[in-house]
């Protein structure tokens, strides 16, 4: 956990399930290779065991709610197949504009035009 | 020649001076120090108001970088600095390519120090060979050719056996052993202090145990062999706790806090300029906790030095990512300022308290001379302007490097002359004094 994180005006927990209960939208992010050389956590099994974004928990989330994540995923980590799959998800999505965001910026960057009229 | 520093007020906390008194300096010595001494022949420098004569003050931590890294410092350059900031003497650490490891290395600086002829220098030897941490360097020909301590500095010294057979052997040489205290393991890859600023900036951690770590084995260990520890630029709180607690119970134990850790907080990373990689040092700059506890140290006393850590890096390697970037500031030239400034002017410390630590106090851990203005000593003398108003400015400093986060400060004190063995080597056109 980044020090001071109550400094940066979120509430921090370290219990998934109550971070899941009662949301709107919750966004995943894939744990980092770095992280487990830090010897941040002992093993994946128990990451995805004490962690992982399974169905189980998605119940305790608002029925309508959304489940994110910028990917890479890895499936069986940080979530289930079958919650990244799912009827909440809106990762492919997510991904595709992610793709269409980043060309935009690499655009204006490069010196493109906000409001260019088409040739 | 004879000189006659005639009217200022002196300060010399080891003989309990505190008042005016005329200086009379015959060729490089101090011949006699008195109230209304006659000129005799002598050229009289009226010290006006307003100036404080000082024993000239050592710096006890600073990198010359000579042999090996000229483009960022060379002896010469780094004790023209020196005498610019108000350091007749300064204290070189070993991590030069080579490593001073061997008393050819430290011969040839003190040849440099000799052609330069500026301040005084006093080499520090490697503990270990390569500052590798396996073998011990060969300490008694290091001492033979002048080295007055030893350090792996800029790492700590690889394992406890390294540093307890280090503390038993220099002692027998009477020199003490200087940690840059940090335990790497906890350090990892950390580049900034763990802390909000940190990690708002994204920046990888190290925190203040990580240092303290360091601190509280080195005083285990002094206190086990008996043998005098000296804790390198000091930083973190639960390090002056552990110095303190050893200090209490008698172990050989003494400080050194940077001017810049008793100045800037970790703030520092993000503003003015966020990732301004002059405000990347090792340790870090660190919470405001950590920074008043310092302040808190230096005023109670538990503090025993004032060194720089005068680290140039070239504008080039400083001019890259902050991950990348090299830790350390220049500082021999900013020192005298800040401490006034921070110090005295905010009714900290006494002037004279400002002497012992940066005069009387890295003399005796480091058993040179100086440090006092007793008749028949070199006269080595700082005369400082407290009043001075001084403004930083990065591209006028002497040091071949410019890397300091202090550019465009404006400071309240400063150095008005530097006298070494009796030259006057710098003298401030803004001081009222002619020499």
């Amino acid at each position: 956990m980044p020090t001071d994180i109550a400094r940066f005006g979120v509430t921090a927990t370290s219990s998934i399930d109550e971070a899941v209960r009662d949301a709107d939208v919750i966004m995943m992010l894939r744990i980092q290779l770095e992280r487990m050389e830090g010897a941040f956590f002992p093993s994946l099994r128990e990451y995805f065991n004490v962690f992982g974004m399974t169905e189980a928990r998605m119940h305790l989330a608002r029925p309508d709610v959304m489940i994110m994540h910028p990917g890479p995923m890895n499936r069986g980590v940080e979530i289930a197949s079958e919650v990244a799959d799912g009827p909440y998800s809106v990762i492919l999505d997510q991904v595709a504009n992610g793709v269409a965001v980043r060309m935009a910026v690499l655009y204006l960057l490069a010196g493109g035009a906000e409001h260019e009229e088409a040739a | 020649m004879k000189r006659l520093l005639k009217g200022g007020r002196v300060i010399d906390p080891a003989n309990g001076i505190d008042g005016v008194r005329d200086i009379l300096i015959d060729g490089d010595h101090i011949a006699r120090v008195g109230t209304d001494l006659p000129a005799d022949g002598a050229t009289v420098v009226d010290v006006g108001d307003g100036l404080v004569v000082c024993p000239g003050f050592i710096d006890m931590h600073v990198h010359l970088r000579e042999p090996g890294q000229e483009h960022k410092e060379t002896v010469a350059t780094g004790t023209a600095s020196a005498v610019a900031g108000g350091f007749t003497a300064v204290a070189c650490m070993p991590n030069t390519s080579p490593v001073n490891d061997d008393a050819n290395v430290t011969t040839y600086i003190l040849d440099k120090a000799r052609q330069a002829n500026l301040a005084r220098v006093y080499p520090i030897g490697a503990v270990s060979r390569g500052s590798k941490g396996d073998l011990l360097a060969d300490i008694a020909d290091l001492r033979k050719a002048g080295c007055v301590a030893i350090t792996d500095d800029g790492y700590p010294v690889k394992t406890a056996i390294l540093l307890r057979r280090a503390l038993e052997y220099a002692s027998m040489f009477g020199m003490p052993v200087i940690e840059h205290c940090e335990d790497p393991s906890l350090k990892g890859d950390g580049v900034a202090h763990e802390g909000f600023y940190a990690a708002s900036l994204g920046l990888r951690g190290m925190p203040g145990a990580c240092e303290a770590l360091g601190v509280e084995r080195g005083v285990l260990l002094a206190e086990l062999t008996g043998s005098a520890f000296h804790v390198a630029h000091m930083s973190a709180r639960a390090s002056l706790r552990a110095v303190r607690k050893g200090k209490d119970a008698g172990v050989r134990v003494t400080c050194e806090v940077a001017p810049h850790h008793f100045t800037l907080t970790d703030e520092a990373l993000a503003s003015p300029v966020p990732y301004d990689t002059n405000t990347k040092m090792n340790p870090p700059l660190r919470e405001a906790a950590d920074r008043d506890a310092m302040l808190d140290g230096i005023t109670d006393g538990s503090v025993d030095a004032i060194a720089t850590d005068h680290a140039p890096h070239h504008y080039d390697e400083k001019q890259v990512e902050f991950d990348r970037a090299p830790f350390g500031i220049v500082g021999l030239e900013t020192a005298v300022p800040l401490s006034l400034d921070r110090l005295v002017h905010t009714g900290r410390i006494r002037l004279s308290r400002l002497v012992e630590l940066l005069s009387v106090n890295p003399a005796r851990i480091l058993n040179v001379s100086g440090g006092t203005l007793s008749e028949g000593m070199a006269a080595d003398i700082t005369i400082v302007a407290p009043d001075m108003k001084v403004r930083i400015e990065a591209s006028k400093l002497r040091s071949r490097s410019k890397n300091t986060p202090f550019d465009g400060w404006e400071l309240r004190g400063g150095v008005a002359a530097t006298l070494v063995g009796g030259r006057p080597l710098f003298v401030n056109s803004a001081a009222r004094i002619s020499l």
